[in-house]
């Protein structure tokens, strides 16, 4: 049986006030159980149904609807790399290419050492300083090859 | 150059309340609350304001849709989802000068009485969310929010709302439902927002470049703002230039400012000696414009309207004569195809069909028909959705198509050589 921390049921009981209906907090408990547990699972999704008093369907209908919730497990280092035009356009491809031989994987998949997971995203609005990833929550631009190398380099 | 909405961009710390107050911030809230109202509603249709999320409509007028009095709360919420290919503006805004979007929500609030806002931001913007949370909490700590702000009878609390991915919420009536703790479906309209909005409450939508304009037009007045642009088009507005330039960024300017100008002036024209080839001028959702029709027309409404393509969210797209358009709409349908929420069949299924076509196209195995199958599709798209998500890609494809045919012939004339030759519509 999974719960959240005192400290993150207080957060959530902070964030509650700030909407007239619970259903509203439903993106940011679904933040608040993504940054907890790592991944938003069915047991997950259950929790917060509960949390929220709506129905697990609804739940799961919301969190697999949005893209950046986890269904399934990331690397330590999850790796988001724009492939919408205007990143295509300054070699957005080749950077993709790149990551997929030097790390052995393919879109959506993790390293078996759990250290890094791949995936392609659409426009990260980063266009005027393209190609650009986002590793975690951070965003790394103007890439070319040789920075991504050092970028990968310096991740312990 | 800086003019109404980037005098801050590049100051150290301009993202802190002290540097907005030492730069003239929070100064036009004593002329706001001297005023009625109703009375800052006039000002800003006066200003000729029109609403920088990409629909172009009348700020002020918008404003004044919403009812009065009929005992429910009124609700604004800020359009910082901005996830428009091409677009990182309001990216810019919320990054160097959160306080000024805060003013605007103040100015915008005041007007329309709403004494609570959201501020919808876009999920991946991480840093951009860190500097508005911490600008609303310093705002609260000032007293320019929460109860009687200012020392004013009257009370304001703003919230910070994060998206999660998904580019359709971008959509106000999505936006709203995605608020709500639901998928980001858009909503069948009417009822328009205005009337019926969050929770079923009148709720005004405006995008964070909107609102940042705002503090201006209150401070120096609306004839101020329209010494800049057009009769139609007043003001200044921001341009986010991408692809093949020397120095992408964004770029202030006033409206009706030559393309032209931008791309070759500003932004320092194609690198590496290549010529222009197209220009997608709003976004990655507006068609797209040849060479020569940029180079000939100004970045104001209804200038762009003259060549078929829109202003949109100002996300100039830039191509050099080496760019494949085959390739370019490929990329542009595969991104609708994986951003329609799913609601409606012509969306749901046209983006996949206009996807997959495409790509058969591009991987050699594509034949005349298919361009006309291409236009059938999205003329069997446009107009016949909840939302524009539909036209979004159907514009693109029959622009893309009409203006570049011999992109699009070189890769299926081999593959019609049995004679399948057909006029395209």
């Amino acid at each position: 049986m999974i719960e959240f921390s005192t400290q993150t049921k207080k957060k959530l009981e902070e964030c509650l006030t700030h909407y007239p209906t619970r259903q509203a907090a439903l993106l940011p408990t679904l933040w608040l159980a993504q940054e907890e547990f790592g991944t938003v699972t069915l047991e997950v999704m259950e929790y917060v149904a509960g949390l929220l008093d709506i129905s697990p369907a609804h739940v799961y209908s919301v969190a697999t609807f949005y893209t950046m919730f986890h269904l399934k497990p990331v690397g330590k280092y999850h790796l988001q790399v724009c492939r919408t035009l205007s990143c295509a356009l300054m070699g957005g491809e080749r950077i993709l290419d790149h990551l997929k031989k030097r790390l052995g994987i393919e879109e959506g998949e993790v390293t078996p050492n759990g250290k890094f997971s791949l995936c392609a995203v659409e426009c990260l609005a980063s266009c005027g300083t393209a190609p650009a990833m986002m590793i975690n929550e951070k965003y790394y631009e103007n890439l070319d090859v040789q920075k991504v190398e050092k970028i990968l380099d310096e991740l312990k | 150059m800086a003019l109404v909405l980037t005098n801050r961009v590049g100051l150290k710390d301009s993202h802190t309340l002290e540097v907005y107050k030492k730069t003239g911030g929070y100064a036009s809230v004593e002329k706001l609350f001297a005023m009625e109202p109703g009375t800052v509603i006039e000002e800003v249709k006066s200003s000729g304001l029109r609403g920088r999320g990409g629909a172009g409509f009348s700020c002020g007028l918008k404003w004044s849709f919403v009812p009065q009095n009929i005992g429910k709360p009124v609700y604004l919420c800020v359009n910082a989802d901005e996830s428009e290919p091409g677009t990182f503006k309001d990216r810019l805004l919320l990054e160097e000068d959160p306080h000024q979007l805060i003013e605007g929500i103040v100015i915008a609030c005041y007007a329309i009485r709403s004494t609570t806002a959201y501020i919808y931001i876009r999920g991946e913007f991480d840093l951009s969310y860190r500097r508005i949370e911490q600008a609303v909490k310093e705002a609260y700590q000032a007293g320019f929010l929460g109860k009687n702000i200012f020392g004013k009878k009257y009370d304001l609390n703003v919230t910070v709302h994060r998206g999660a991915g998904a580019y359709i919420c971008g959509e106000e009536t999505a936006l709203l439902n995605s608020l709500e703790g639901k998928k980001g479906e858009p909503r069948i309209k009417p009822p328009f927002p205005a009337v019926a909005g969050l929770f079923g409450c009148p709720t005004i939508v405006n995008n964070v470049e909107t609102l940042s304009a705002l503090p201006f037009i209150i401070n120096e007045g609306a004839l101020a703002y329209r010494k800049w642009g057009t009769e139609k088009s007043p003001g200044t507005k921001l341009f986010s230039v991408s692809g093949h330039v020397v120095r992408p960024g964004t770029y202030e300017v006033p409206l009706g400012y030559p393309l032209k100008d931008l791309i070759y002036k500003d932004c320092g024209g194609i690198p590496d000696g290549k010529k222009l080839k197209a220009v997608i001028p709003g976004g990655s959702s507006v068609p797209v414009l040849t060479a020569e029709e940029a180079e000939k027309t100004f970045l104001d409404y209804e200038s762009i309207a003259q060549y078929g393509s829109m202003l949109g969210s100002g996300g100039v797209m830039v191509m050099d004569e080496d760019v494949d358009m085959v390739w370019a709409l490929r990329n542009l349908s595969r991104f609708y195809a994986h951003e329609s929420c799913g609601q409606c069949t012509p969306c749901r299924e046209g983006t996949g069909w206009v996807d997959k076509i495409l790509q058969r196209v591009l991987n050699g195995g594509g034949t005349l028909e298919d361009l006309a199958l291409l236009k059938e599709i999205s003329d069997n798209m446009m107009g016949k959705t909840i939302c524009v998500l539909a036209d979004s890609i159907a514009m693109p494809v029959l622009s893309f198509i009409k203006k570049f045919p011999a992109d699009f012939e070189r890769y299926v004339r081999s593959h019609s050589a049995g004679g399948k030759m057909r006029i395209l519509g």
